[in-house]
């Protein structure tokens, strides 16, 4: 985001786009990446329930995998899912 | 009661990218809380954890209108909201059906928002309120607030050779809403979702105020694993530490009795704050605990049964 002198900021300093903070990737915070098993996977969907930065993908009703961009790593998908097809690995470059 | 497939169709109201923790029970129940209405919401939040860590300039979380505030007077704000809708509904400026809701944490709500939700709440606004409580101070630092149970060590009551933690009990907020007679009133916790979603679809839908008071650890204050923050909520309700009540039209229930209620040491082993509660000095401390417990849950079993009727 480009910095913004004082008249180009609305009055009051508003905010006048909602959910803005799409632009702010905490993705990087991570330090242990969830990886699901689709094989094993019941699209329960208590992961997308449960998770705190809404990085579980959902499309018809079916668990689609997750948000590496802002997935934060805490791995309460992994501790909720009742047949824990979701591992946490070490995030490393491959 | 309500369906998860049906509930994930929802767009989501608080997006990604906000900066809570990771492992962050607040944000869990926020959107656990949102989905419980389809309609329009204007939402607001008191000085705390949530409205510091997903409103940081230039940046907002919420996908829908959200009014910053000071730390005392988010009812009162969402109250001044509330009446102004009203007033150009009535003119015919607007024509749709708009829910408000404040959000406030355990600091915000218990302590210092007190007077603010005890006003709005006997003005008789429509709107839902939500308390998430996660029983201190934590956006400053885990200071002791109102909401923390006996024995928990707080940077404000920490424990050591000469005390335990906090030695008073926490107060019994949702009892204290429940005395404005309001139309509804509710215990909640993030782990049991189904649970948490039916109260705030029915508070949503009532009309006049409704509170709901939501367990979400913390584990930064509370020292636990980030990823047990569901395992952590699950256990404080098993154990009776956290009873899932609710009251409605007068009347008090149990939406949820555990089988066989824990002994409340198996949810306090887990989390570093009462650590030292297991030291054999402070022995006696974990009885105290466990019979406050007991009374309480014995208190509500003859409360549902006397109003009941």
């Amino acid at each position: 985001m480009a910095k913004k002198g004082w008249k180009d900021i609305p009055i009051g300093g508003l905010i006048e786009e909602a959910g803005t903070a799409k632009e702010y990737k905490t993705g990087s915070w991570r330090t242990f990446r969830p990886v699901i098993d689709k094989a094993k996977c019941i699209n329960c969907l208590q992961c997308w329930m449960h998770c705190p930065d809404s990085c579980i993908k959902v499309k018809d009703s079916k668990m689609e995998g997750f948000d590496y961009d802002y997935c934060k790593g805490c791995g309460i998908c992994a501790s909720v899912c009742p047949v824990k097809c979701i591992k946490m690995k070490p995030d490393v470059k491959q | 009661m309500a369906n998860i497939k049906e509930l994930s169709k929802i767009p989501e109201r608080l997006t990604s990218g906000h900066r809570l923790c990771s492992g962050c029970g607040a944000s869990i129940a926020v959107r656990q809380v949102l989905m419980g209405t389809t309609s329009p919401v204007v939402t607001a939040a008191a000085t705390g954890c949530l409205e510091v860590a997903t409103t940081i300039y230039p940046y907002t979380a919420w996908a829908v209108p959200f009014i910053h505030n000071a730390f005392e007077n988010v009812a009162a704000t969402i109250s001044g909201a509330e009446t102004a809708y009203r007033a150009l509904k009535k003119k015919g400026k607007i024509t749709k059906d708009i829910k408000f809701v404040a959000f406030g944490g355990d600091g915000g709500t218990y302590d210092i928002g007190l007077q603010s939700l005890s006003g709005a709440l006997e003005r008789g606004h429509n709107f839902v309120y939500v308390c998430y409580d996660n029983e201190a101070y934590m956006n400053t630092g885990i200071q002791r607030s109102g909401a923390t149970p006996t024995g928990a060590s707080t940077t404000t009551a920490p424990a050591g050779k000469v005390s335990y933690g906090k030695p008073q009990i926490r107060k019994d907020l949702t009892a204290i809403v429940a005395a404005h007679h309001i139309p509804y009133a509710a215990q909640g916790c993030i782990s049991h979702w189904n649970d948490l979603v039916t109260k705030s679809q029915k508070a949503f839908a009532i009309e006049g105020p409704a509170f709901l008071n939501v367990f979400s650890p913390c584990h930064r204050g509370w020292r636990y694993p980030q990823s047990d923050t569901i395992k952590i909520a699950k256990l404080a309700v098993e154990t009776g530490f956290w009873p899932l009540i609710e009251f409605e039209n007068g009347k008090w229930s149990f939406t949820y009795r555990p089988k066989e209620r824990k002994p409340v040491v198996e949810f306090l082993k887990t989390q570093g704050r009462f650590k030292h509660l297991f030291k054999e000095e402070n022995k006696p401390v974990l009885g105290r605990i466990q019979k406050d417990i007991d009374t309480h849950w014995n208190y509500l079993e003859k409360l549902t049964q006397a109003t009941s009727a």
